[in-house]
This record gives structure tokens, C-alpha cells and sequence, in this order.
């Protein structure tokens, strides 16, 4: 044991020393615990690849760390190469013009291949400008999608529900009388909002779902949505809906203890499911759509994160990171990281490479998430781009609550949040200056 | 009473000014900084802002949202303050009358003070965890259908309830030092002249344990407003969603998870003020009252 950690002490010594002249950059991230780890094998792998650049991952903590930290670091000069941003911070670094490069320019000034068809439908866009232009790498990209147990379904004697209406007719009835709460549900702003419009192709705000820029206003107080709610508040009266809380883990927990038959979550939960050794088989499928809204559902978005290049590096540095971007959009690459967690393969070719590989005949539900991203798109499909979103989400979930408690009507929660998210958009738009 | 005089005003002039120099770089400073940032409305990179002026003040006002903040801030308050002085003050009185075993009925009272916010705020989630948390458990049985994180009002009870535990340890060690400092012959002339043991306490032990009481009571207010929010935070698991809030982490959701710079710096402003008026009123009003001995 002794002599080996001393052989391997050697051996990285003088790894190092030949590697002296490499570009070291680093890259901030916000995948704690085993994605943490899955991470700084990435970065290993690409260290290990090439002999010119150095990448160092650096936990921040949750995304919304990351991103503060982030910017706070931008102010006083100290950025690092690479910033993870997720979602919901999307127009905040896409919106501050000069703060990154666009992963586009970046990688094309660098001689990458690259072209923005090459990636999946779902995942190409929503991380681009009012052009097309991809500014941030899909990264840790993920869908909602269904998950269910397979053993609770057998035993109420029903196949997973494709529409909201079999699932309020025949799906939960069923499931209730097996002795199970039928449906829980993780974040509702991402899957019962912003998919839902996506879903059903419904736009979700003004000037193409705020990607135009400017004067944004937000169009969620709508009937489609409306009438979903008011029929979530129903099947939690007859008890086929509960709602643990705000927290991701508050709904996926009861799944887990076998407790809730049929858990919406995200397709990058997959692979911690997998890990868990739950006493029941699960699997998973598309997110349900209502008939009633549309006969034709659409593609969802990517939700997770994207990788950031910051600007005000040298062209040393940018080159390392044009390599690390490269490095993480190849197939290998992606193949690796969608296996290890289950977050979606980001370039058709790792999607080609994966099937290939024959990885979604050992585990179907692992293809769902891409499957449902590949579906046809609509107008309205490719994603939203608003302002301050942290904090409209803030207000969906607290109305949300307040619906789920019974302290409002469906209404007027829809009110609120459309003259609260409208304020919000308005304020951002000064922010610009 | 004798002053001490300086023959030459410079000299306690620069011997305060390390002191002075300090204070406003560290306080005043930033505080300075934030009225500024309070005025504008800037992109969180620093690339744009807008002078909105008292913009951003008004939108807290009209916001209903904020008034529901601010309320629950103050009965928040007004409940740890009262518990973890009201507990702490019981405990410390039985503590005082114990002669065997005192020492380690003390240190095992006195242990709690070393657990931080967010690890009280954490033992706060086992204990109320939604499926098998004990006082989940408790409540249940008592007939009470508790919910931390789904019904607002239960929130709000883990949030004391863990707050308190949280206090009471170092409010008990200030009321017991308090106690014992109060003079055998003076309890002893109380014992003659009145029978009832809370005719005693009220008549003179309390009285000589305000100096102790009103500086506590200062400590917990601050503590109720300020350092709860790391008990809020892991209680809520940084999602606050329909759960309340303190104005200290409507703060922090604002400015640093929702990098709202302005909005979030006019509320600070608005903390300074409140914190100000308190001071004042306090020491003005509260402390006349107080003889110190």
C-alpha cells in the first residue's frame, strides 16, 4: 500500500513537471454529492486526453450560489473560465452582453467544428440569443418526464396514463383503490408551468416567449393552465394528488418509500433512482398531456444547466477552454455522463452512440428524457427567456402553496402571479439600462 | 464624579482614530453603499443600471407580499424573544436552588449554546420530518395533522419552536450568573418579610436581575431578527415557497438568490432603519426605568 502511494506520488510529480508549460483554467460548478464526483472524473478524463490544458472543477454549492458567486467574482476581476448557470439564470448572464463569450464564437474562433444542428432539437436553443446563436453549452440537461412503479400499476391493473384525462379517470381511481396516493410532483413552476405551455405548445410569454428581449410580459394566467390546476386541487380532494412541499426531495422521497405510485420528476434523476435499489421496479414514460388542449403534444425543453465561458480571459486561457467545450460535446463524453446520471445526451451523434451501444434495450426508461425532447416541436417549444425568473418562480411556488393549502382560489392565484412576474419583467427591463 | 482631562484635544483624537477609521470603513461605508445601490436598478454583472430613485421603496410598500413579511417578522419576534427569556428565566431559577448535581444539571443546560443556527435547523428537520420526525409524530397523536413545509402556520411553529431551543442556553447562563449575584442577606431579609416564594421573586429578585433581563432582551430581539436565518434557511431547504419568512432572508432571496441588487438593498435600508429605531427607542424609553446597583 505505502510503496504504491509513493509510486503514484512519483508518477504524478512527474506528470507535472512534463506538463509545465499547460494553460490551467477553471470551471465552477454546482453538482454536489455524486454528481460532484462524476464531474471531477470529467474534468480527469480531459486532463488526461491532452497534455496542453489543465481544467479544475470547483464546487460552489447550489445553483443559485454559483451563479451569485459567479457574478461577484466577474466584478472584482477574479471570474473563472468556466461558470455553470442553470435555467432559470439563463437570461440574467445571456441578458449582460460582455460578461461571456459565446460558446459559438468561442469555439469556431478556436477552428471546432461547429454547428448548431448537431444537437438535439430540445436542447439547441434554449441557451441561444434572438438569433439562433448558442452563448451557453447545454450541459446537465434534463426533461421532466413520468416515473412510475411498476408493481403499483400491475396491481391496480392500469398501464401508465398518456393523457391527464385517462389518469383522472381510470389511472388514479385505480391506484387509490390499490391503496396508493396516485401522482406527486417535483417543481411545479418547471414541470406544471413552463413544460406544460411547452406540452401543449402554448406560448408562455410575449415576444416568442421573451427570447425577442425588451418589453417581456408574461401570458401564465391562461385557461389551458387554469383548468389544469383546478383539476390538480380536485384529485388532491378525492386523493389521488399530494403535494410534500416545496422542496424537490419532499415529492420524490414518498415515491421513493413506495408511498406515491407515480412521481413526475426529471429525466436526470434517473440515474440516482438506479442507485437506490428501491424495493419495486419502476420506469418511466412521457409527461401527460390534456386532450382537451391539444390532440397533437409537443416536444418539452431542457431544463438543468448550461456551461458558460466568462469573458475577459486571455487567448491562452480561451483556447483551453474552446478544447474543454469541444472535449464535452463529444459523443464519448456525453455518453459517459448520460450513463452515469442520467442526464440527456446533448449531441444526436452521443444519442446515436448510446443506442448503438445498446444501452436503452438494458434500460428503456433511460431513453424517455431524450425521446420526449426529439418529439415534434411547435411554435412555442424551444423554451422562454425572462428576467429576475429566480424570483417569479419564487412567487409561482408560494402561490402554488397557497393553492394546495386552500388559502386561495386557482383565480386568483393566476392574478398574482401574472401582475407580480409583470413588475418583476419591468424591473428587469431597467436593469439594462 | 472626577473627569479626566487631556491637556491637548489631538491627542484623544488620534488615539481614537484607528478605532474611528475602522468603524467607517466597515460600517459606515457599506451602509453608504447600500442607500446608493438602493436608488438604482442594475444588471447584477454591473453593465447597466437605471436611477429609479425611491422606486424601489415604493415597490416595497405597495407590495402585500412584504407586508406579510414584515408581520410575521415582528410576531416571529415577539414569541422567540418571549420564550427563550421566559424558559430560560424558569430553568434558571430552578437551576439556582439546586445543590446536588448543579454542575452537570448546568453543563448539560448549557450545551445547546454550541450548536450553530443551521445544525439546530437541521435537527429541527429530523424531528418534524414529514413521515417519521418524532414532534411529527407527537402532534399527530395528539390530534393535529402536522405538515413543516406544507401548511404555513406549522412552518412557522418548527421555526420558534427551533429558535427558541436554539436561545435558551445562553439567556440561562445569563440569568443564572444574575441570580448568584444577588446578595445572601438580601434574599435572607426577603425571606422574613415575605412568605410567598413568588411574592419574593417578583418583589425582589426580578427587579435586581433587570440590568441582566433588559440587556438579554436586546440580545434575543437582535438574535429573533438576525440569526435566525440560518434555522429559516435549512428549514425551509433554501425553497421557501408558501413558507414564512423573516425580512433578513426575504433579503437574501432577493439580493442573492434572485440577484435583485436594488430591490434587495432598499430592504436592507429598510433593516438599518428599523434597527436604528429600535436602538433608540430602547435605550430612551426601556432603560430609564432600569436601576443598575
Amino acid at each position: 500500500m505505502t510503496r504504491l502511494t509513493i509510486a503514484s506520488v512519483a508518477a504524478t510529480s512527474l506528470l507535472a513537471g512534463a506538463a509545465f508549460a499547460e494553460t490551467e483554467i477553471t470551471w465552477w460548478h454546482a453538482m454536489g454529492g455524486a454528481l460532484g464526483e462524476t464531474v471531477n472524473e470529467v474534468a480527469n478524463k480531459f486532463n488526461a486526453s491532452q497534455d496542453e490544458y489543465k481544467i479544475t472543477p470547483v464546487f460552489k454549492g447550489t445553483y443559485e450560489e454559483t451563479l451569485t458567486a459567479g457574478i461577484a467574482a466577474f466584478r472584482a476581476g477574479e471570474q473563472p473560465n468556466v461558470l455553470q448557470v442553470f435555467d432559470a439564470g439563463a437570461a440574467t448572464v445571456i441578458g449582460a452582453k460582455g460578461a461571456t463569450i459565446a460558446v459559438q464564437d468561442l469555439l469556431e474562433q478556436n477552428g471546432a467544428d461547429f454547428s448548431i444542428d448537431d444537437y438535439i432539437s430540445g436542447v439547441r436553443y434554449f441557451y441561444a440569443d434572438s438569433d439562433g446563436k448558442m452563448i451557453g453549452m447545454p450541459f446537465n440537461s434534463s426533461s421532466p418526464v413520468m416515473y412510475y412503479n411498476v408493481d403499483a400499476l400491475e396491481k391496480a391493473g392500469v398501464t401508465p396514463p398518456q393523457t391527464w384525462e385517462e389518469f383522472q379517470s381510470t389511472t388514479a381511481p385505480a391506484l387509490k383503490d390499490a391503496g396508493y396516493v396516485a401522482l406527486s410532483q417535483s417543481h411545479l413552476p418547471w414541470i406544471f408551468t413552463e413544460n406544460f405551455h411547452s406540452r401543449h405548445d402554448l406560448p408562455f410569454a410575449t415576444g416568442d416567449n421573451g427570447y425577442e428581449g425588451g418589453d417581456t410580459k408574461i401570458l401564465v394566467n391562461n385557461d389551458a393552465i387554469k383548468a389544469h390546476f383546478t383539476a390538480v386541487t380536485d384529485w388532491q380532494d378525492n386523493g389521488y394528488f399530494e403535494w410534500f412541499g416545496t422542496g424537490w426531495g419532499d415529492n420524490q422521497t414518498p415515491f421513493e418509500e413506495g408511498k406515491v405510485a407515480i412521481w413526475l420528476g426529471s429525466s436526470g434523476s434517473f440515474g440516482g433512482l438506479s442507485k437506490l435499489d428501491l424495493p419495486f421496479e419502476f420506469s418511466a414514460t412521457y409527461l401527460p398531456y390534456w386532450e382537451a388542449v391539444t390532440t397533437e403534444p409537443k416536444q418539452t425543453f431542457i431544463g438543468g444547466a448550461a456551461l458558460f465561458a466568462m469573458a475577459g480571459k486571455d487567448d491562452a486561457e480561451n483556447k483551453a477552454t474552446a478544447a474543454f467545450f469541444d472535449f464535452m460535446a463529444s459523443p464519448e463524453t456525453q455518453v459517459f455522463w448520460h450513463k452515469d446520471t442520467g442526464y440527456v445526451p446533448i449531441t444526436e451523434a452521443a444519442y446515436e452512440m448510446a443506442k448503438a451501444d445498446g444501452y436503452y434495450e438494458e434500460q428503456p426508461a433511460a431513453e424517455i428524457g431524450i425521446k420526449q425532447l426529439s418529439l415534434p416541436a411547435g411554435e412555442h417549444t424551444k423554451g422562454y427567456r425572462m428576467g429576475f425568473y429566480v424570483q417569479i418562480r419564487d412567487v409561482m411556488n408560494r402561490e402554488y402553496g397557497r393553492i394546495l393549502t386552500g388559502e386561495t382560489s386557482v383565480d386568483d392565484a393566476f392574478n398574482n402571479i401574472e401582475a407580480e412576474a409583470n413588475k418583476l419583467l419591468e424591473r428587469f427591463a431597467k436593469t439594462q439600462g | 464624579m472626577k473627569r479626566a482631562g487631556f491637556a491637548t484635544k489631538w491627542l484623544p483624537i488620534t488615539l481614537l482614530l484607528p478605532q474611528l477609521i475602522i468603524i467607517a470603513v466597515f460600517f459606515y461605508w457599506p451602509a453608504a453603499h447600500a442607500i446608493h445601490s438602493s436608488l438604482y436598478l442594475q444588471d447584477p454583472f454591473g453593465f447597466g443600471s437605471t436611477f429609479v430613485g425611491a422606486e424601489n421603496y415604493s415597490d416595497l410598500a405597495g407590495n402585500s407580499e412584504y407586508r406579510r413579511i414584515a408581520w410575521f417578522t415582528v410576531v416571529f419576534t415577539i414569541l422567540v424573544t418571549f420564550f427563550s427569556l421566559a424558559i430560560a428565566l424558569l430553568l434558571a431559577v430552578k437551576a439556582d436552588k439546586v445543590i446536588r448535581g448543579a454542575r452537570s444539571y448546568r453543563t448539560l443546560l448549557m450545551w445547546v449554546y454550541a450548536v450553530a443556527p443551521p445544525v439546530a435547523g437541521f435537527i429541527g428537520l429530523i424531528m418534524f420530518n414529514q413521515s417519521w420526525g418524532p414532534l411529527t409524530r407527537f402532534f399527530q397523536s395528539l390530534g393535529w395533522d402536522f405538515k413543516l413545509g406544507v401548511n404555513y402556520m406549522d412552518t412557522a411553529t418548527a421555526m420558534v419552536i427551533v429558535s427558541v431551543w436554539k436561545q435558551i442556553p445562553v439567556n440561562f447562563i445569563f440569568f443564572l450568573s444574575g441570580l448568584q449575584s444577588i446578595p445572601r442577606s438580601v434574599r435572607e431579609a426577603a425571606l422574613i418579610d415575605n412568605r410567598s416564594a413568588s411574592g419574593r421573586f417578583w418583589d425582589v429578585t426580578f427587579p435586581l436581575l433587570a440590568p441582566t433581563a433588559f440587556f438579554l432582551l436586546i440580545i434575543n430581539i437582535t438574535y429573533s431578527l438576525f440569526e435566525t436565518f440560518g434555522v429559516i434557511d435549512t428549514l425551509v431547504k433554501g425553497e421557501p415557497g408558501n413558507n414564512p419568512m423573516t425580512l433578513v432572508y426575504k433579503v437574501y432571496v432577493d439580493g442573492f438568490r434572485g440577484n435583485d441588487m436594488g430591490g434587495s438593498s432598499a430592504q436592507s435600508v429598510v433593516l438599518m432603519v428599523l434597527v436604528l429605531a429600535l436602538t433608540v427607542f430602547q435605550f430612551r424609553l426601556v432603560e430609564r426605568r432600569i436601576h443598575y446597583t
